[in-house]
C-alpha cells in the first residue's frame, strides 16, 4: 500500500523533529541555551568564591582575621599569618607601577598622537608581542638575564653608594623585591599602553581642533586638553596594570627571592600572596597549610576583583563602553 | 620677544616628542632581550630529538620534552573544546537576545572572570577537581585553562557578532528562517572571522598559561595521555627546568622556551594577521 509521504514522516517521527525545528519552540530552546551558557559564567564566579571560602575555612576559623596583620608564616608550628604576602604584593607592583606607568603612557601617547604612521603600526605590534609572550618565559629571562644584570649594574653600585639608605641596604643578590617589581612592570607596560592608547584615542576632534586653532603646539594641546580630558580613563589604564601586577604568578615566583618575611629593603628576598601559593601549594602539609594558602588565594582574588572592577568604572567613563584594544584585555 | 617665547615652545614640544619616542624604544628593550637570549640559548637544543623524545634522568646528556609537547597539546585542545562552545552560545545570547539585566550582569560577570588571577583559578580547580578524586590529573588541568579561556571568547565573539549587520539578520528572517536557524545558518558564519580570531587568541593565552598547571596538572615525567592522571605539559616543565641546579635543564629550559615563543607567538601573530586582512576586531 502507497503511503503519503507526509504520513511517512509523522509515522517514523522525521517529519516532527522538521516540523519542531521550524517551530517557535526550537526557538525558545535555542534562546534558553545560549542564556544557560551565560549564566554558567555567572555561576563560575559564584561557585568560585563560595569555595574558596569553604576550603579556607579551617585557616579562617583559627587565626581570623588576624590573618591578614600578622606576619608568622611557620608550617611546622601551623601558625599563619599573611602579611609578608600583602606587603610583598603592594611592594612588588607599586614598584611596577612607578617603571611602567610613565614609559607606558608616553608610548601611548607617542602611538595615538605623534608617531609617524609608518611607524605607528610596527611599535603597536611589538608592544602587543610583550603582552602575548608567556608569564613563564619572562620568568626564565628574569632569573638568567634580568636578575644578574640587576645585581652588577644598579645593586652593587646602589649597595657601595647608598647602602646606609635602608631602602637599599642588604647583600645584593640579584633576585628580590626589585627583580620582581622590574618583571612586572616589563609585563603590564602592554596593557597600560593598549589601553590609554585607547582612551586617548576616544577624545573626540573636536578638542584637538579647537586647542590647535587656538594657537597650541601638539604638546600644548597634548598637556592641556587631550590628557585632561582623558584623565579619568588613563587612571583606569593605570589601575587596571596594577590589576595585572597584583596577580601575576609565574615570572614574580621566579625572581623574587621566596622569602616569608616583611621585606626590609628594595634589595631583600620576598614573597607576594600568588607567589607563596605557587610555590607552596603542591606541597602543603597538612589541611591547614592548604587552607591558610587557599585564603591567601581569596584575599588576592578580593583584591584584583576590587581594583579590576574600579579601574573598568574609570575607564567606562571615558570611552563610554567602546571595545577596548583589540584583543590584549 | 614673542617669536622667541613660540620657539621656546615649539622647542619643548619637540623635546617632549623625543621623551615619548624614547619611551617607546625603553620599552621595546626587554622583548628584544628576551627574544635575543631566547634564540640564542634555546635555538641550537632545537633539534628533532628536543621534540620527539622523553626526558633523562639528570647527567645523562639530551633528551626531549615529547612528554610535555603532548600533554599541552591534550590540555589545550580540552580546554578549547570545552571553552570556545561555552563562549560562542553566551556571546550569542548577549548580542542577539541581550539587553536585559541578565545579560549586563553576565557581561559584568565575564569581564570580572578576566580580571581574575590565573593562579586563583588554579586554586579554585584545585577543589573542584583534583580534592574530590585525591590526586592531580589532566582532566583538572583542562578545565583551568577552560576557565581562563572562556571570557575572552565570550567577549571577543559578542563584539564581532555586534559587527553583524542588521541587515543580513532581516534577510534570513524574511525568507522564513526561524531566529536560531538564522543566527546559526547567517549570523554565525559571517563572523566566523572574528570568531576564529578571538578563539585562536584565547588557545595562544592558555597555551602559556603555568600557574593554574601547577597544583591541578602537576607534571609528569613519564609519558601519559591519560587524563585522569597527572600530566606534563611545556610551560611547568620549563618552569621546573628553570628552578632546578642543573646546567643541562637550564639549556632545555631555554629551548623549551622557544618552542613556546615560538608556538604561541605564531598563533597569535597568525589570528592578529587573520583578523585584520578580514576586517574582524579592528
Amino acid at each position: 500500500m502507497q503511503v503519503p509521504p507526509a504520513a511517512l514522516a509523522r509515522r517514523t517521527g522525521a517529519g516532527r523533529v522538521q516540523a519542531f525545528l521550524r517551530s517557535q519552540r526550537a526557538d525558545g530552546v535555542f534562546r534558553w541555551l545560549t542564556l544557560a551558557a551565560g549564566v554558567l559564567i555567572l555561576l563560575i564566579l559564584l561557585a568560585m568564591a563560595l569555595g574558596m571560602v569553604r576550603a579556607a575555612g579551617p585557616s579562617i576559623d583559627r587565626t581570623g582575621w588576624r590573618f591578614l596583620v600578622r606576619a608568622e608564616w611557620d608550617p611546622v608550628a601551623e601558625e599563619f599569618g599573611a602579611a609578608a604576602f600583602v606587603v610583598g604584593t603592594l611592594a612588588s607592583s607599586a614598584l611596577a607601577l612607578v617603571l611602567a606607568g610613565p614609559p607606558g603612557l608616553g608610548v601611548a601617547i607617542w602611538l595615538a598622537e605623534v608617531a609617524p604612521a609608518r611607524l605607528r603600526e610596527p611599535v603597536s605590534f611589538l608592544v602587543e608581542l610583550l603582552a602575548a609572550a608567556p608569564s613563564v618565559v619572562y620568568g626564565l629571562w628574569g632569573i638568567f638575564v634580568l636578575a644578574p644584570w640587576l645585581r652588577d649594574h644598579v645593586q652593587v653600585p646602589l649597595s657601595e653608594h647608598l647602602g646606609f639608605v635602608p631602602l637599599f641596604s642588604g647583600p645584593p643578590l640579584g633576585v628580590g623585591l626589585m627583580a620582581g617589581g622590574v618583571v612586572l612592570a616589563i609585563m603590564i607596560v602592554p596593557t597600560i599602553t593598549a589601553v590609554s592608547r585607547e582612551v586617548l584615542r576616544a577624545v573626540p576632534d573636536s578638542l584637538r581642533e579647537g586647542a590647535l586653532a587656538m594657537g597650541s603646539t601638539r604638546w600644548e594641546m597634548i598637556r592641556l586638553v587631550l590628557l585632561p580630558a582623558a584623565r579619568p580613563g588613563i587612571m583606569g589604564a593605570i589601575i587596571l596594570g596594577l590589576g595585572r601586577a597584583l596577580g601575576e604568578t609565574m615570572a614574580v615566583t621566579m625572581v623574587i627571592g621566596n622569602r616569608a618575611e616583611i621585606p626590609r629593603s628594595l634589595l631583600s628576598p620576598a614573597q607576594t600572596m600568588a607567589s607563596v601559593i605557587a610555590n607552596e601549594f603542591a606541597e602543603a602539609v597538612g589541611d591547614v597549610h592548604l587552607a591558610a594558602l587557599v585564603e591567601v588565594g581569596l584575599v588576592l582574588f578580593g583584591v584584583t576583583l576590587l581594583v579590576g572592577i574600579g579601574a573598568r568604572v574609570l575607564i567606562w567613563s571615558v570611552t563610554r563602553g567602546r571595545s577596548l584594544g583589540g584583543g590584549v584585555l | 620677544m614673542r617669536r622667541s617665547r613660540h620657539r621656546g615652545r615649539r622647542l619643548r614640544g619637540l623635546l617632549m616628542e623625543a621623551l615619548m619616542f624614547a619611551a617607546a624604544i625603553v620599552v621595546l628593550v626587554p622583548l628584544v632581550s628576551i627574544l635575543f637570549y631566547a634564540a640564542r640559548q634555546g635555538l641550537p637544543g632545537l633539534t628533532l630529538e628536543f621534540l620527539t623524545s622523553m626526558p633523562r634522568p639528570v647527567g645523562e646528556p639530551g633528551g626531549g620534552m615529547a612528554n610535555a609537547i603532548a600533554g599541552s597539546i591534550v590540555m589545550v585542545s580540552l580546554a578549547a573544546l570545552m571553552a570556545i562552545p561555552l563562549g560562542v552560545l553566551a556571546a550569542v545570547y548577549l548580542s542577539e537576545y541581550g539587553e536585559t539585566r541578565v545579560a549586563s550582569a553576565i557581561r559584568f560577570g565575564s569581564d570580572v572572570l578576566a580580571g581574575v588571577p590565573s593562579i586563583v583559578v588554579g586554586v579554585f580547580v584545585y577543589a573542584l577537581a583534583v580534592v574530590p578524586v585525591r590526586h592531580f590529573n589532566g582532566f583538572a588541568g583542562s578545565l583551568a585553562l577552560a576557565v581562563i579561556m572562556l571570557p575572552t571568547v565570550t567577549r571577543t565573539t559578542e563584539a564581532v557578532l555586534r559587527l553583524v549587520p542588521t541587515s543580513l539578520r532581516e534577510g534570513a528572517l524574511a525568507l522564513g528562517a526561524t531566529r536560531w536557524r538564522a543566527i546559526l545558518t547567517v549570523v554565525i558564519p559571517s563572523a566566523l572571522p572574528g570568531i576564529v580570531t578571538g578563539s585562536m587568541l584565547a588557545i595562544a593565552r592558555a597555551a602559556g598559561e603555568t600557574a593554574p598547571l601547577l597544583f591541578t596538572a602537576l607534571g609528569n615525567r613519564f609519558w601519559s595521555l591519560d587524563l585522569t592522571q597527572p600530566m606534563a605539559s611545556l610551560p611547568v616543565q620549563i618552569y621546573t627546568y628553570a628552578i632546578s641546579p642543573y646546567e643541562d635543564w637550564h639549556r632545555q629550559a631555554w629551548t623549551g622556551a622557544t618552542v613556546l615563543i615560538l608556538l604561541v607567538l605564531a598563533t597569535s601573530i597568525a589570528a592578529r594577521r587573520y583578523a585584520r586582512a578580514r576586517g574582524a576586531l579592528r
